[in-house]
């Protein structure tokens, strides 16, 4: 296999002979740079390091070899976790997907950790035979199947990699504190702007949508109004996921709709209910924003790491059908009160 | 942690297939699993996302999940499409 270098750092290695390109532990201004603008869905999907073998510190035949997936921003928040340690990085083709997804995708899987660690030779180069993969991957290794086709044993270490450190330090052990998925405000909240992103095209599209109706309407639709739905949406992409535990219920798209009910009475009232009062967009304000920032939250389920499939799907059975009749008859009554006026 | 629907995991552990290897423990990203008298027993199965772990990892066979992705995006996705549920759904997601 010829040598292939990546597009966003230097970091070359080759695959076929085993040697193992030596990477830094700290992070530039540039790989900073570059997770800001993946954190805002820019280029996101072709944010990768070549896969392979990579060398960190002076690792010889005796240091341990730690599995991670392709994606740039995964492979530093990895490296910049393993300042003062001889160890190998074994990377696998994830096509720049985070360990926990491309698991589930299956790329982070058996057969691509097969595959890996043929093509690098990595028994050529490590004289023992211990593998550490984040424990997230298990959703796609099989440990056993492939300690059977290839001698190495896996050995799970910590879900995050801040504790990969104590992890190695420790013998291998892993506390229960390590083997725990949390899903803190902090990470709530760098998840927000990726939600942010993906709800400006249909913005821009119901945007021009009224922008239309605004030239028949009696009563055009005005900067009240923008106001009222740019709220909504933070209010259902970036301000549920970030009140998450203090918002009552345990359905997600509860949650928005509580919030967004909230925040449409509150902004309702500063304006004087419309004054001079509209009750017929009145009550369509108060059916239809609320919906929106539910069903907004409701994809929120995709971000976190707690949501199983059974349960969106009964969520989505009992709360789609509401969040759908309730827009709907929403969005009526205002572009009747708006049309008519 | 937050909790999310309860009764709704399709998780099931056959008590007499489990060797009591711990596997299951060491995967697990919720604590749902616990060993006593050396086999596996759920302890916490409202905290499990069906992520499919646990089984993947079980060299006994012993546990069972309708594992997928815990994402109503993919699942409207999925009823568009006709195809499973999955993280598949183009350039936006993960």
């Amino acid at each position: 296999m010829s040598q292939t270098c990546c597009s966003e750092n230097s970091c070359c290695c080759s695959e076929s002979t085993g040697q193992a390109v030596n990477i830094s532990t700290s992070l530039t201004f540039r790989d900073h740079w570059g997770a800001f603008k993946v954190r805002w869905g820019v280029g996101r999907t072709n944010y990768r390091v070549e896969p392979g073998l990579y060398a960190v510190g002076g690792p010889d035949e005796n240091s341990p070899v730690l599995v991670s997936a392709n994606y740039k921003l995964t492979f530093d928040t990895l490296r910049k976790n393993l300042a003062g340690l001889d160890c190998w990085l074994l990377i696998l083709d994830t096509k720049g997907v985070n360990v926990w997804c491309a698991a589930g995708k299956g790329t982070f899987g058996t057969d691509e950790l097969i595959d890996r660690i043929q093509m690098t030779g990595l028994s050529e180069v490590v004289a023992h035979k211990r593998l550490i993969l984040p424990q997230l991957g298990a959703v796609g290794v099989s440990a056993h199947e492939v300690t059977r086709r290839t001698g190495f044993s896996v050995l799970y270490g910590s879900v995050r990699a801040d504790d990969i450190r104590a992890f190695i330090a420790s013998g291998y052990e892993a506390t229960k504190e390590m083997r725990t998925v949390k899903f803190t405000l902090r990470d709530r909240l760098v998840l927000t702007p990726v939600e942010l992103a993906e709800t400006l095209k249909p913005l821009l599209m119901i945007f021009g949508v009224l922008f239309l109706v605004n030239l028949f309407a009696a009563k055009p639709f005005g900067v009240y109004d923008f106001c009222v739905f740019v709220g909504t949406i933070i209010v259902g992409s970036v301000l549920t996921p970030a009140l998450l535990p203090i918002l009552p219920g345990r359905a997600l798209s509860g949650k928005g709709w509580i919030l967004g009910l909230v925040w449409t009475a509150a902004a309702l009232w500063l304006f004087g209910w419309l004054m001079p009062v509209q009750w017929l967009a009145v009550i369509g304000y108060l059916l239809l924003f609320p919906a929106v920032a539910a069903y907004l939250a409701m994809n929120f389920t995709g971000c976190t790491p707690y949501t199983s499939p059974s349960g969106v799907l009964k969520e989505m059975k009992i709360a789609l059908p509401f969040i759908i009749g309730s827009g709907v008859a929403g969005a009526v009554l205002i572009l009747i009160n708006h049309l008519v006026g | 942690m937050l909790k999310y629907l309860k009764n709704v995991s399709t998780l099931t552990l056959d008590p007499d297939t489990c060797i009591g290897c711990g596997k299951c423990t060491e995967v697990c990203p919720h604590g749902v699993f616990e060993i006593a008298d050396k086999k596996a027993r759920i302890l916490d199965k409202n905290s499990c996302m069906e992520c499919g772990a646990c089984v993947l990892n079980c060299p006994a066979n012993a546990l069972e999940v309708n594992a997928g992705v815990g994402c109503a995006a993919a699942v409207i996705m999925g009823w568009f499409t006709g195809k499973e549920p999955s993280c598949d759904c183009g350039d936006g997601c993960c």
